[in-house]
């Protein structure tokens, strides 16, 4: 097995051009396919190389669609900072929506314990957005490679009118040729990366030597241990009287709220050594995502509730 | 790095799910958190193994009946290739995700039990395999565990196949055997210490030698052009770029090229990929193309080299088709046709044979084509497409077919 071990020298600068190749057809084919599409952009290095693909897909037109955040309220600021500064820079459309207004309009009600997120109540803001704008296609950053459920997911998932999705009623996709014809009050969700693995999104990055926000880099934040963890400490995260903020040099592996996303002991200061870590890592990207972790079977009872 | 993408396909229990999760289990590519659910869940089973399928078996559907049901993604990589594992479901009723997770592969790993043998599934896989024409076909005889490792009983299988393979093989297709055991890691990717007689590759050995030849760029230069970019802004004013993936062939800066349908012509003038321009582009390559004249194109139309042989119009033909819908495909109807990118209406004449693809029989002149049946229609284009036949340009010789009113895809043909 040992000859087998793979060398991360060999991994290294290794981004497998043909995967470009293929998400700027799905992204092209998204524009002409649908009336009103958007993207739906989280902040995390994944919806960051959708918005580079989509420049790439159009250039040297603009990106023939708006950029869509759903703001949880809870998100880093430095995500927020790098959001307004992506659309300025790609000159492209942007949409924010608030998860506090669905809780002010009483649709719906903020979690509470010390677990509290607001992961689960955003798909209410996302199908209430999808609405207000009759999108009727939404391009995510779901990589199959993330979790079991999502390894069953199409490029192009249809949703009924309340964003659910049904594992066997999904189409068949054969060759490269996408169906996105749908019925009124249908919509598509869209994965252009579903082929890429963590490990290629972030060669792609190096490669491409894009920005993307500091949050990823090993920095000293003000954290709590709480299951093994390190959660960032926040006015958002509810905290026991003996959980103790102290300092650590940190870095955050994926990009959610501070509220439902650990952060891992790194000493890693530029992509390189972000690649060696993942390649070594002994904990699997998702693996820090508290949401993920309340049943095994988490990821897939949201989804049919129409979170990404 | 390449991408070598493969498709599995077995009978329900011929252990696939245990196969995919022994590959990915000794290429190291299942991390520590991972494999410690997989303890816990091994042992919530009552198990004392790791149990390797489930690390593939998601769906809570699946958890519950213990079968794979739908088409699943599963990644790997080595320091040569980065694969992609269409994993498919084995049971009958499935056929249609099959067909669809080896639509684009390059290799098919038909599993067969040991203690079983061939069975019809292994049969209507090997068919498949063949109709979609994949170039490599590696049946891996799982479970010699079972079977005291015995030379005979893996020549035996290999023999009984030999008809079948003969009748359904195409010119440069490979298809080779492979014993193994999953649960045991043998020959999975390290050669099995219980089989001395066996000398060929492991099966990730077989993986990492197949060498491709990319059939899709030595055929017709084909660009279907999915969308028009006009910039229309003081630096790009007069822009007028092509974009779409090149699906076969290759093109050259100052190549002549018709537009098909309508018979123009020109010469490229550039072709683009973001900032960079490049003198030439290949099949599988997604570029911007301008031309040297203003004409008018649009999205569906496609770009082929003057110096080249068009791709023929067809308007009334005759196609293979495997029906993917619970709603059968009946004579008369109407469907509407994708053929690429582009969509016209198409009624289905004739349904002039149903295949039995187990017994390489075929009943002529049938009425209908049920779910995961595979035959052979005629049908009529509205509008004419210019497909090649499949057997010499897979990329622009396939087409689906999609029902007008539930705008689901039905079924997959293949011009030939």
């Amino acid at each position: 097995m040992s000859t087998l071990k793979t060398s991360i020298q060999d991994k290294i600068g290794n981004f497998p051009r043909r995967l470009e190749d293929e998400s700027i057809y799905i992204m092209r084919e998204v524009a002409a396919q649908f009336e009103r599409p958007a993207l739906l952009f989280s902040g995390g290095k994944d919806s960051i190389t959708l918005v580079r693909l989509a420049q790439k897909a159009f250039f040297p037109g603009k990106i023939p669609f708006p950029l869509v955040h759903i703001d949880t309220g809870h998100n880093f600021p430095e995500t927020i900072e790098f959001r307004d500064w992506l659309a300025k820079e790609t000159g492209a459309e942007l949409i924010v929506r608030y998860v506090q207004d669905s809780i002010d309009q009483g649709k719906v009600k903020e979690e509470s314990g010390k677990y509290a997120s607001r992961n689960v109540l955003q798909t209410v803001t996302l199908l209430d957005t999808i609405e207000e704008f009759k999108f009727d296609a939404c391009i995510g950053g779901a990589r199959r490679d993330e979790e079991k459920a999502r390894a069953k997911e199409r490029i192009f998932s249809v949703r009924d009118d309340f964003g659910q999705w049904d594992a066997k009623r999904q189409r068949p996709e054969l060759f490269d040729m996408l169906n996105g014809r749908i019925s009124v009050g249908e919509n598509v969700r869209v994965f252009p990366i579903s082929n890429w693995t963590e490990l290629d999104v972030w060669n792609y990055i190096n490669e491409e030597h894009m920005e993307i926000p500091s949050i990823y880099f090993s920095h000293q934040r003000q954290v709590i241990e709480r299951d093994g963890m390190l959660w960032a400490d926040s006015e958002h995260l509810n905290k026991e009287a003996d959980e103790i903020p102290f300092e650590a040099i940190v870095r955050f592996r994926t990009v959610g709220d501070m509220t439902c996303t650990a952060a891992v002991a790194s000493n890693a200061v530029d992509i390189d050594v972000i690649i060696e870590e993942i390649l070594s890592a002994e904990i699997s990207e998702r693996g820090a995502r508290i949401d993920d972790k309340r049943s095994e079977a988490a990821m897939e009872k949201r989804k049919q509730q129409g979170y990404f | 790095m390449d991408i070598l993408r493969i498709a599995t396909a077995g009978s329900v229990d011929d252990g696939k799910s245990t196969l995919i999760g022994r590959l990915l289990y000794e290429t190291n590519s299942i991390t520590k958190d991972k494999i410690e659910a997989l303890e816990s869940a091994s042992k919530r089973k009552g198990l004392d193994f790791l149990d390797l399928s489930l690390l593939t078996d998601g769906l809570i559907a699946e958890r519950e009946q213990g079968i794979t049901i739908d088409v699943a993604h599963i990644y790997f990589s080595t320091p040569t290739r980065k694969y992609i594992i269409a994993d498919t479901p084995g049971h009958v009723e499935y056929t249609r995700n099959m067909v669809t997770g080896a639509s684009n592969v390059k290799v098919s790993l038909i599993l067969v039990d040991a203690r079983q043998g061939v069975v019809e599934q292994t049969a209507r896989h090997l068919s498949i395999a063949c109709l979609l024409r994949i170039p490599k076909v590696i049946i891996c005889i799982n479970k010699m565990d079972l079977v005291q490792y015995q030379q005979s009983t893996f020549e035996s299988i290999q023999n009984s196949l030999t008809e079948l393979i003969a009748q359904t093989t195409f010119e440069g297709q490979e298809i080779s055997f492979l014993p193994i055991s999953s649960l045991y890691g043998q020959n999975i990717t390290q050669a099995a210490e219980h089989m001395p007689w066996y000398q060929g590759n492991t099966l990730l050995g077989e993986l990492e030698a197949f060498e491709f030849a990319e059939t899709q760029s030595k055929a017709a230069a084909r660009f279907p052009v999915q969308f028009v970019i006009r910039p229309m802004t003081e630096a790009y004013h007069d822009f007028r770029g092509y974009a779409g993936k090149i699906s076969s062939g290759t093109f050259q800066v100052g190549d002549a090229i018709r537009v098909l349908p309508t018979g123009q012509e020109s010469t490229i003038a550039s072709i683009e990929k973001f900032d960079q321009k490049l003198s030439k582009a290949e099949a599988g390559d997604s570029v911007v193309i301008t031309l040297s004249t203003d004409i008018d194109i649009s999205r569906g139309n496609t770009l082929v080299k003057a110096s080249e042989e068009m791709a023929p119009q067809l308007k009334d033909f005759s196609a293979q088709v495997c029906w993917l819908d619970h709603q059968a495909l009946s004579a008369g109807k109407t469907y509407l046709l994708q053929h690429g990118i582009h969509i016209t209406k198409a009624k289905i004449s004739q349904i002039t044979e149903r295949l039995d693809v187990v017994a390489q029989t075929s009943t002529e002149n049938v009425d209908s084509l049920k779910l995961n049946e595979i035959g052979r229609i005629s049908l009529r284009t509205a509008q004419a497409i210019h497909a090649d036949q499949y057997a010499d340009n897979p990329a622009n010789g396939a087409f689906i077919l999609i029902d007008e009113f539930s705008n689901s895809t039905v079924g997959v043909g293949f011009v030939s």
